[in-house]
């Protein structure tokens, strides 16, 4: 898995590439709370167009990243969930508690999420 | 065999595609042999149920497939490798890509059911503990067990010893998942959202699944594929249309439940009287 950040006005977009599971979630996680903790990142956006596989570590990074954000008054946003992380995302209830958006575009203008989108893929 | 892939690479799945292959699978108690030369496959993502009544083999089946009897022959292919000839280091890893859930729950009695669920992803991962109370509450939650965490085993029913066993082996996320008689024990209610967990976590996180049970609606409702067990052999195997549609006696008499006949000769009921066993009955 690769991830690398970039910036887009005030948000932070995380650009994730490949499977986010128990053995490199903490990778992940370590990015989102240095982003929220460290860099003061107002929004932080996760891209997870390339992620085509997640596990039960890799969304609890996420919830961690989420919880995060709520503490600091920040937010937190992800947008291109493959079809299996949309499922796991599902399966796991946490479809509303993220703002889910479909493209990079949406989820920068912000506005209300769509908690139903249509996975990528 | 020649095939057959012998390095530790991370080939995920057995040499023929599957995620699970079983062939010529022999197992002894001393000198009483169980299982007499298995053979089945299993492929990646689906769900096998493996049906029988008491006495079949089938709990003595899947207490292989885990590691938990040494076979006396056969093989066992499991994420590319020979899961019955590698070494104990090697099983011990691959076994952190399997979960297990056993017919009566098997929790630590000593620990909450959180540390239950915890145990494994304390012992064999690097994750934060942040990370970790998350993961408990989201498999707790799975199973229908949320805000239960702090809660001792004693303190739970039976139906809910078996959810919570379900989360400990739902904890590492693995690729192969075990049951052995899930809903054996419980009330319909919470029998069928266990069905109705399988049958989720397969198509959410496309998790391999071998069911021991013989519950036949549970059965019918979550397999792709069945095999018959009968006295330590598969008598079929095939889809669940295909068993459906059986005509083979053994799987007629075992779907439609039918009771196996009194034995009438006088032979056979010596034999039973005297610890022979009687011949099979076709």
């Amino acid at each position: 898995m690769d991830i690398s950040t970039r910036q887009s006005g005030t948000a932070t977009i995380v650009d994730v590439v490949g499977d986010i599971t128990l053995y490199n979630s903490p990778e992940v996680r370590k990015v989102l709370l240095n982003l929220l903790k460290e860099k003061k990142s107002p929004r932080v956006i996760v891209n997870m167009l390339s992620v085509k596989y997640i596990d039960s570590a890799g969304v609890a990074s996420l919830v961690e990243g989420l919880k995060l954000s709520r503490d600091l008054k920040s937010t937190f946003a992800l947008f291109g969930l493959s079809r299996t992380a949309q499922e796991v995302f599902e399966l796991t209830r946490l479809v509303r508690v993220f703002e889910i958006y479909t493209n990079e575009e949406d989820a920068l203008r912000g506005g209300s999420p769509n908690t139903n989108a249509a996975p990528v893929r | 065999m020649a095939s057959i892939p012998t390095s530790k690479g991370d080939n995920p799945q057995a040499p023929t595609g599957a995620a699970i292959s079983v062939r010529n699978l022999r197992v002894n108690y001393g000198s009483r042999e169980i299982l007499h030369g298995i053979n089945f496959e299993v492929p990646a993502g689906e769900t096998l149920v493996i049906l029988g009544g008491s006495g079949s083999g089938k709990s003595t089946l899947l207490r292989t497939l885990v590691g938990l009897e040494t076979p006396s022959g056969g093989e066992i292919w499991m994420r590319g490798k020979n899961f019955a000839a590698m070494s104990e280091e090697d099983r011990d890893e691959l076994r952190k890509k399997m979960g297990m859930s056993f017919q009566g729950g098997a929790l630590f009695g000593s620990m909450t059911v959180g540390e239950n669920v915890a145990l494994a992803l304390q012992e064999h991962t690097e994750l934060d503990e942040s990370t970790i109370e998350i993961m408990v509450r989201l498999k707790l939650d799975q199973v229908g067990l949320s805000g239960f965490e702090n809660y001792m085993p004693a303190q739970l029913s039976g139906g809910m010893k078996k959810r919570a066993a379900i989360a400990r082996a739902l904890s590492m996320d693995p690729e192969i998942l075990f049951f052995d008689e899930p809903s054996a024990g419980l009330d319909p209610i919470i029998a069928a959202g266990i069905d109705d967990l399988i049958l989720k976590l397969k198509k959410a996180f496309r998790i391999t699944i071998v069911v021991v049970t013989h519950e036949l609606a549970s059965a019918f409702l979550i397999a792709d594929r069945m095999i018959l067990l009968d006295k330590g052999v598969i008598v079929a195997n095939g889809t669940t249309k295909e068993l459906q549609a059986s005509s083979q006696p053994r799987v007629r008499q075992f779907l439609d439940r039918i009771p196996e006949p009194e034995l009438t000769g006088e032979i056979d009921y010596l034999q039973m009287l005297t610890g022979d066993v009687p011949p099979i009955r076709q």
